[in-house]
């Protein structure tokens, strides 16, 4: 469980940082009145529906630990066999690492109000995570021809367990994605725009991440190096 | 000190109305509605229907335990499947949905001053996927081989095989899927309750001037959205073992005979995700309690609450450390003496900030005018019940005393006193203060006290006893205890005795109900603050609240929630958001 408590305490530092902002120590039976001291603590500047996609990649965050946490401790037990990883999952990770950058694209070109941009940056961030899913399934397929079964090794349970949340996640952020493209072109207000293009860069670049961690999971690095941290501390 | 500033110079916050979604239709008014109001009532009427079917299998349970081999219809499984769907309606359809989304999406709002939830179209998606799935959950009733019967806790490698109920059924499948549904459900709301509470609050609201009300729920929302996951993980990781053979919780094992094709799985894995969401669970759903019953015994003790900034730390330090507790639930798994001494360490350590608000409530009480309101009633017999289910708690929170404690009725008696008992008194206390908000009518007072004392006072004869039974020895989880050596002649009369309390107890539940639903139209009018009490909800111009909560502008908080007796001012309360400077205690320090 080392893993989910690592990323506890990561929200812990930030629920901490924001709480050492909020005055916890004042004696609010004294203060009467709306003065200007009280500026900044009524609400963050920044939009509310940041701040919820924020929220909600704190639970999305915790979900995929709790799954790190499970695989390392099952990865304990005698009868796990490690697999091969297909060379086609380099490839979708390409693919995804140019969806993110095709949507950060779509968030400059927002911010600059270039239109046409926006939308190319979102039909191509749309289409490469399509692509993404695709060679996800590809690569499910090859495990299966291989005779790597879901369930014939517990290694292999994990692998499509964990892809398959993340694709699903994936498939959940596209239905926002074609929102945001949809408005794009039926000629959302600039402003409402913006902030859904930076929304989807938002939920795009966290999944890149997540994508990362597990693929460096899944091939075995994360548990090299877990080791080597151990060997460093004992 | 901080000075006055005119509310004249002040432009009130104002949320621009295109923001407000505006009904068109009975059908978006008050079916698929967006206002948190109705979606408050809608989850609070879904889980009180759904507490009512655990409510009758616990008299189920009570039937066969008070009176052995008298029903026929009770055999040994089906006692199995009244034992897990009570315990698991109970804990998470009831209590967790009744906090967080009835009360949650009542007060948070109101209380915060705001016009709404800050999503309302999520809002009001959690609610049809929570009560999606409690329709999932009762159709495990009538799946064929019935509900579950593995516990609430769901252990494998028992949960999914032919030997308990529903097994290899529908059972479990149902089960799990409920779950799956009802986590997705709640982050879908718990985003709403925690974003309103950050981003909702009106001019001048700031954390530290929020009711305690809010800072439970808040709290236990932000743990619930971090702790849930553990749950779903499970679940989704059993249901793949129980539908597609894997192998995560299951290890090699055979079953009549026959080798089954999982093999190596680790049990004890299972455990760690399900209590890694079971025991912060028990803060979410107390959390909640400790907020509203400071809110009830303030303002019906006409005294400001002991000790703010210390709930607030407790609040939020009870729940970072709920989070490092777990294992106290699995100290019989067979753990490492460290692993153990390690958790009971921390357990006994929560034990700081808890008592910490009880000595609060108390000394709030202390020299306060009481008035021995229902509400307040509910409210002392909440201190009680916490503080005596709190003290078995510290008992089988140490490794020794829990292992030989830990399969009795000692267990069951501790539970159920200390999140079953205790925080439902909070909900019917806080039933009685906010009912009048709700509908513009005062609950019947004699109905109400009889309620009360027979719910207070049945309580204890129920679940007193036992705590002599599990010190006798006598276990939990059996359906038949007839034929054990333990099982003294008193002992099975103490059963019937609690059996025929559980019943009267039940019983006083049905005049409550019908309490709630004849005040509605026969009630005493109660005008807009019966309570005379000083947080936002309570200074609406309409009772109850119409759509968008406030009127035209919204309200300018000057204070917190808690001004009440001050000296110099012309009434016993001062209204949050009424401006102005009272009594000698203000001048600068």
């Amino acid at each position: 469980m080392s893993v989910i408590l690592v990323f506890l305490l990561v929200i812990a530092g930030f629920a901490g940082w924001w709480l050492s902002h909020q005055r916890l120590t004042t004696k609010p039976w004294l203060e009467q009145g709306v003065a200007g001291d009280f500026v900044g603590l009524d609400r963050s500047a920044l939009p509310t529906a940041k701040i919820g996609l924020g929220v909600f990649l704190a639970v999305v965050g915790c979900l995929f630990s709790l799954f790190t946490s499970a695989y390392f401790m099952r990865m304990g037990l005698s009868d796990w066999r490690p697999l091969p990883l297909p060379r086609l999952l380099w490839l979708n990770t390409g693919v995804l690492v140019l969806s993110s950058i095709a949507l950060q694209c779509a968030v400059v070109a927002a911010r600059q109000g270039q239109i046409d941009m926006v939308r190319l940056g979102l039909a191509t961030a749309g289409l490469t995570a399509l692509a993404f899913l695709v060679g996800q399934l590809m690569a499910w397929r090859q495990m299966t021809d291989d005779g790597y079964l879901l369930s014939s090794n517990p290694a292999n349970s994990f692998f499509y367990l964990i892809t398959g949340m993340h694709g699903l996640h994936i498939l959940g952020g596209l239905v926002g994605l074609g929102r945001t493209t949809v408005g794009a072109w039926n000629g959302a207000r600039p402003g409402r725009l913006r902030l859904g293009v930076e929304l989807c860069a938002m939920y795009w670049h966290f999944l890149l991440f997540v994508w990362l961690a597990i693929f460096a999971l899944l091939a075995g690095w994360a548990a090299t190096f877990i080791d080597i941290c151990r060997q460093l501390l004992t | 000190m901080v000075d006055i500033t005119p509310a004249d110079g002040i432009p009130p916050a104002e949320v621009a109305e295109v923001e407000l979604y505006h009904p068109h239709s009975w059908w978006t008014k008050y079916v698929f509605s967006q206002d948190a109001k109705v979606i408050a009532i809608q989850y609070s009427a879904t889980a009180t229907g759904i507490g009512l079917v655990a409510l009758v299998l616990s008299w189920l349970m009570r039937l066969q335990l008070g009176f052995p081999g008298t029903f026929d219809f009770i055999t040994p499984e089906a006692y199995y499947q009244f034992i897990t769907m009570h315990g698991m309606i109970m804990v998470i359809y009831l209590l967790t949905a009744l906090f967080l989304g009835g009360f949650g999406n009542y007060l948070i709002p109101l209380m915060v001053g705001a016009r709404d939830m800050v999503f309302p179209y999520v809002n009001m998606l959690s609610y049809w996927i929570y009560l999606l799935a409690v329709l999932v959950l009762v159709s495990s009733f009538f799946a064929p081989g019935g509900p579950t019967g593995a516990g609430w806790t769901l252990y494998p490698p028992q949960a999914i095989m032919s030997g308990t109920p529903g097994g290899q059924d529908w059972g479990i499948i149902l089960m799990l899927s409920s779950l799956i549904l009802f986590i997705i459900g709640f982050t879908m709301g718990g985003l709403n309750y925690v974003v309103t509470v950050l981003q909702g609050r009106t001019r001048g609201m700031t954390m530290m001037r929020l009711p305690l009300t809010v800072w439970g729920i808040f709290t236990a929302t932000v743990m619930a959205l971090l702790a849930f996951p553990a749950l779903f993980v499970a679940c989704v990781m059993m249901l793949l073992d129980r539908a597609l053979g894997t192998s995560f919780f299951m290890p090699a094992i055979s079953e009549m005979g026959e080798q089954l094709q999982h093999n190596g799985g680790s049990p004890i894995l299972f455990q760690h995700l399900f209590w890694f969401f079971g025991h912060p669970e028990v803060y979410i759903v107390a959390l909640p309690a400790f907020g509203i019953v400071s809110d009830l015994i303030s303002t019906h003790a006409r005294k400001n609450i002991f000790g703010y900034r210390m709930m607030v730390w407790a609040i939020v330090g009870i729940g970072a450390l709920s989070f490092v507790v777990w294992a106290h639930h699995m100290y019989v798994s067979g753990m490492d003496p460290y692993f153990g001494f390690f958790f009971a360490t921390t357990t006994l350590i929560i034990a700081v900030p808890t008592a910490i608000k009880v000595y609060n409530w108390v000394l709030t009480l202390w020299r306060g005018d009481i008035h021995l309101t229902i509400p307040m009633l509910f409210a002392l017999a909440f201190i009680v019940t916490f503080v005596n289910g709190g003290l078995t708690g510290l008992f089988l929170g140490n490794v020794v005393v829990d292992v030989p404690l830990s399969d009795t009725m000692f267990v069951v008696a501790h539970f159920h006193m200390v999140m079953g008992v205790a925080p439902i008194l909070v909900v019917f206390g806080a039933i009685y203060h906010w009912y009048p908000k709700v509908t513009g009518r005062m609950l019947d007072e004699m109905l109400g006290r009889f309620h009360f004392w027979v719910t207070f006072l049945g309580a204890y004869l129920i679940f007193f006893p036992m705590h002599y039974l599990g010190l006798m020895g006598v276990p939990r989880r059996y359906a038949e205890l007839t034929d054990m050596t333990i099982m003294t002649e008193s002992a099975h009369h103490l059963n019937s005795f609690i059996s025929i309390m559980a019943f009267i107890v039940g019983f006083a539940q049905m005049v409550f109900l019908f309490n709630l639903i004849w005040s509605i139209r026969h009630g005493r009018e109660a005008g807009g603050n019966p309570w005379r009490a000083t947080t936002l909800e309570w200074q609406t111009p309409h009772t109850p609240p119409t759509h968008g909560n406030f009127g035209k502008d919204l309200p300018i908080v000057y204070r917190w929630a808690y001004d009440y007796s001050v000296p110099g001012a012309k009434e016993d309360f001062i209204p949050q958001n009424m401006p102005g400077s009272f009594g000698p205690s203000r001048e600068p320090a």
